[in-house]
């Protein structure tokens, strides 16, 4: 169902959400950008304050303009099984499962976080819209889609401090909630759904609630928060945070490979790092055939965590071999303030013989418009760089 | 366990038939299944009033494929090509009519520039035939990831095209093979006489009409597939080919079930292991061949689910809306068609004055609705056979366009007034035609999918159009006989070369087959 908005909403390049009215507020510079469709702040008053809010304290972003689908009916748990590399069965309801699904030619269309509410209850989580992709791979399911896009709000309590926050929200029972469960509250005639989930490798959780509930939910949150530190927080903060708890962002990571037009442009789950989500003993899922192919030949890009010496960030970098060759390029960089390092990701050419050990980025930074080059070392990383023990510990602790 | 038998051929048309027959010359324990009672798939002849007996779908034998007689000895099965050879008729209101053959025409109104123009433009368009006929018993290169062999094949239709062209030939042929046919006829002939009845070879069977691109394509295609054939009307209707090649299947050792309806393809491991029948009966081999249609393989036999989304996509999508009927009539005697002699009758005639005609005709079948004046391919069979019908009388077969798939309001209700349409058009050409009917059949492209499995009651599997040819067929990733379902092929006319009594879709899966492709 799609909720009602204005008519003459198509003279807006981009849509608010439920939270905008409080956020316009908190937006010191109106800095948004548009996030398939919706606008998505950057940040609001400063991205430094907001990166630390998500480290040391509780901080709280619109997740609206995620893609939300539900996914409903008596082949729902084969639906996904066969729509996602990974073994579906052994989801089971009140949990959530991350994933990618890929086409037939076994390259990535999309990652994102599939809910199991029920037997026969899902919803898919998903950065880019999969509607298309959800109805091309729904043929001869039996399994009723839904976009849920707009009529479902939901924020992002990610931090140190979130458990304290919503314990004093008055959310009992949330102590138990372990990582990827879901728990369901009553919430002022309506629902709120809350999930241990996030996308900043922290103790965090994500609220969802029906759109008319936006507002309350977000004046109730910041009341408990006052004295937790609570910040509103966008997108550039964020990023940092995912890049330190090695999370990989369609659009910059990789190319979703419906949106891929040139050849060998897209990426595989093994071309991604993400081996660990390809289930290939599944007698059917789209992509198995080209996965295993690619299993048995080797695939061509390697996506590898770096640590890069110095301090200015490898933003789209070359990394060569031995300051000669030409090995791959930097899709994600940032310094990392929590972890004092200079972090990435790369994407790597896979030759055999190459070896990992005399990794270099050419790094290009600019001070008052001069452009200066620096050649650092770089070493390949196998941990995220950031992966603190709350981020597991249930009961969380009241930081 | 070890399986009886090593290929299982789901359906015996003559696809199916040819495929068994080569697989089982070549030393495999072959068993085929088909779901009617009798062999032949489209191509049987049955009995639709006591006493009178037609080729229930296709009726002219003009493709069939000389070496693929040659191989399976066909003749000694009991294959009679002696069929007396037949021409083109175009039949006009005014009895004016226009008989075409191979390389000359006849008849009123065609001039004498016309002539000429038509001997050239047939050797014209046959070498442009022959440069495409060597593809149609071949296994379609593959595009992607195109091994050495797939580069070899690449060169050696390159190497048809250009040097068996030569330069200033393979220019025309890439300059006239996006055309339409329409348009190209304009370029050579007068007459709208003749433009129309050879507009009309371009969009048998197809959904389309002269002036979409393409229809040069499908033109030269059935050409090309007849190029070393005479068309005839078989005798014993064109079931008897069929029973030849079942004949033939049988003598290399192949078993055939009929009244044998497979309802699923077996898996295991997402490999295909075996069939089973409605009841639940299995039977188990290594290699499974599918002579259904792709969408009847894909999406009920091996089902949507246990395929990969885009190519369950890609099989969905597929066109196979027919939009050819056939009416069969039982004559109490010979009609009189105006300006016809008596002997003329037993050729091919056809309805089509002119390319006008037939857009008009299609226009109605864009919008769901049948022709209010449709195209025809009529012929009278009884007459050099006179087995098909009861002493002194004669049967009628008619393919008539066009009749969509999906009729707006349905086919049940308006079925009676699309025969009387029929018998309208007929009648302006054999004014007693109307007397002389004693009992019709009318098979609407729903009574030919209900009845024959083909999906959407379509003549090919699948319309034959340009982005469903070669390596195209049905669709990319299983366009070389095998599918992506290990131990999974196709052998019918919903695969390459496509579709007409021709033998090849068989012929070539067999191939791939017993060389192993993987
Ligand atoms: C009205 C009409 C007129 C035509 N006129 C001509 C013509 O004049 N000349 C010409 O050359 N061509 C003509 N054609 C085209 C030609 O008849 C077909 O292209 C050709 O017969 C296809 O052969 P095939 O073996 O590939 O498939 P089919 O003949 O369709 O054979 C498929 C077989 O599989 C069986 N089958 C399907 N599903 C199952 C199942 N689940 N279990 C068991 N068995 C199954 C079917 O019963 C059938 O026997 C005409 C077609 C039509 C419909």
């Amino acid at each position: 169902m799609r909720a009602q908005y204005d008519k003459e909403h198509f003279r807006k390049h981009s849509l608010p959400t439920p939270f905008y009215p409080r956020m316009a507020e908190l937006s010191q510079d109106s800095s948004w950008h548009c996030w398939k469709g919706y606008l998505s702040a950057d940040y609001f008053e400063n991205v430094e304050l907001e990166y630390f809010a998500i480290r040391n304290a509780c901080s709280v972003m619109d997740l609206s303009p995620m893609s939300k689908y539900r996914i409903r009916g008596q082949d729902a748990e084969a639906f996904f099984d066969r729509m996602v590399t990974r073994d579906m069965s052994k989801l089971k309801p009140g949990r959530v499962g991350y994933s990618v699904w890929c086409n037939d030619q076994g390259k990535v269309v999309d990652d994102g976080t599939i809910f199991r509410f029920g037997e026969h209850d899902y919803r898919l989580c998903a950065y880019e819209r999969q509607y298309e992709w959800l109805m091309i791979s729904s043929a001869g399911f039996d399994v009723d889609i839904t976009d849920e896009t707009e009529g479902v709000a939901a924020l992002s309590v990610q931090g140190p401090t979130s458990f304290a926050v919503l314990s004093k929200m008055g959310l009992s029972g949330i102590e138990t909630l372990k990582p990827f469960g879901i728990v369901h509250f009553p919430y002022h005639g309506g629902k709120l759904m809350v999930s241990r989930t996030g996308f900043t490798g922290d103790l965090g959780y994500e609220l969802w609630v029906g759109g008319s509930k936006a507002l309350t939910l977000w004046d109730e949150l910041f009341e408990a928060g006052k004295h937790y530190g609570i910040r509103a927080i966008g997108t550039h903060a964020l990023d940092i945070a995912r890049i330190e708890a090695g999370f990989i962002q369609a659009g910059d990571d990789f190319t979703p490979a419906n949106h891929t037009i040139r050849k060998d442009h897209d990426r595989s789950p093994f071309e991604l790092g993400l081996g660990w989500l390809v289930h290939l003993d599944k007698p059917n899922f789209t992509g198995r055939r080209a996965l295993i192919r690619e299993k048995e030949k080797g695939s061509r890009y390697r996506l590898v965590k770096l640590d890069i010496d110095g301090n200015k960030p490898a933003h789209a970098s070359y990394i060569f071999h031995g300051r000669k060759k030409v090995a791959g390029v930097v899709t994600s960089a940032v310094w990392s303030p929590t972890c004092k390092q200079n972090i990435a990701f790369a994407s790597l050419e896979v030759a055999i013989d190459d070896p990992l050990n005399d990794l270099w980025a050419e790094i290009y930074y600019q001070r008052e418009l001069q452009w200066n080059r620096v050649w650092q070392r770089c070493r390949v990383h196998d941990e995220p760089f950031w992966s603190p023990p709350r981020r597991r510990a249930t009961p969380p602790g009241l930081f | 366990m070890t399986d009886r038998y090593d290929a299982l051929i789901i359906g015996a048309g003559h696809n199916g038939l040819v495929c068994a027959a080569y697989l089982a010359k070549g030393g495999q324990k072959v068993l085929v299944l088909e779901r009617s009672e009798q062999v032949g798939g489209a191509a049987i002849t049955r009995e639709f009033a006591p006493g009178f007996k037609v080729s229930a779908c296709a009726h002219i034998l003009h493709m069939l494929q000389p070496k693929i007689v040659r191989e399976l000895k066909l003749k000694t099965h009991g294959l009679n090509l002696n069929g007396p050879p037949i021409e083109t008729i175009s039949l006009a209101a005014d009895g004016n009519k226009l008989t075409i053959r191979r390389h000359n025409i006849e008849g009123a109104e065609v001039s004498d520039t016309d002539k000429v123009a038509y001997t050239r433009f047939i050797k014209r368009m046959e070498r442009h035939a022959r440069a495409l006929a060597p593809q149609l018993l071949k296994t379609p290169l593959r595009l992607a990831n195109a091994g050495f062999g797939n580069v070899i094949k690449l060169a050696g239709m390159g190497w048809d095209i250009r040097f068996g062209l030569g330069k200033k030939r393979m220019r025309d042929f890439l300059r006239i093979i996006g055309m339409n046919i329409h348009d190209l006829l304009d370029e050579v002939f007068e007459s709208e006489a003749l433009k129309g009845a050879l507009a009309l070879d371009a969009v048998l069977g197809t959904a389309m009409e002269p002036r979409m691109p393409g229809t040069v394509v499908t033109y030269l295609y059935r050409l090309a597939g007849g190029l070393k054939s005479i068309p005839i009307l078989p005798m014993g209707g064109m079931g008897s080919v069929t029973v030849a090649l079942a004949d033939a299947a049988t003598s290399f050792g192949a078993e055939i079930r009929t009244a044998a309806l497979v309802e699923s393809v077996l898996l295991e491991g997402g490999c295909a292991v075996g069939v089973v029948f409605a009841g639940g009966e299995e039977v188990r081999a290594p290699t499974i061949i599918s002579n259904a249609d792709p969408k009847t393989t894909f999406l009920k036999l091996v089902g949507a689910r246990n395929l990969e989304a885009g190519l369950a996509h890609r099989i969905s999508n597929l066109r196979t809306s027919g939009r050819a009927a056939k009416l069969h009539m039982a004559l109490n005697s010979l009609p009189d068609f105006t300006g016809l002699e008596q002997d003329a009758l037993g050729n091919r005639l056809v309805i089509a004055p002119s390319r006008k005609y037939l857009e008009h005709a299609f226009n109605h079948s864009k919008y769901g609705e049948f022709s209010a004046a449709p195209a025809m391919e009529i012929t009278i069979p009884s007459l050099a056979d006179p087995s098909l019908a009861p002493a002194g009388k004669h049967v009628l077969s008619a393919i008539v366009q066009y009749a969509p798939y999906d009729l707006k309001g349905g086919w049940d209700a308006q079925k009676d007034t699309f025969v009387e349409r029929v018998v309208d058009v007929i009648s302006a050409y054999a004014p007693d035609f109307r007397d002389k009917i004693t009992t019709v059949e009318c098979l609407t492209p729903v009574d030919i999918e209900r009845e024959f499995g083909m999906t959407g009651g379509h003549w090919h599997h699948g319309e034959l159009a340009i982005d469903q040819m070669f390596m195209m067929r049905p669709t990319y990733g299983t366009a070389q006989y095998r599918t992506p379902i290990d131990g999974l092929y196709l052998c019918g006319a919903g695969a390459h070369p496509g579709g007409f009594v021709m033998g090849a879709a068989g012929h070539n899966a067999a191939q791939a087959i017993i060389a192993g492709d993987k």
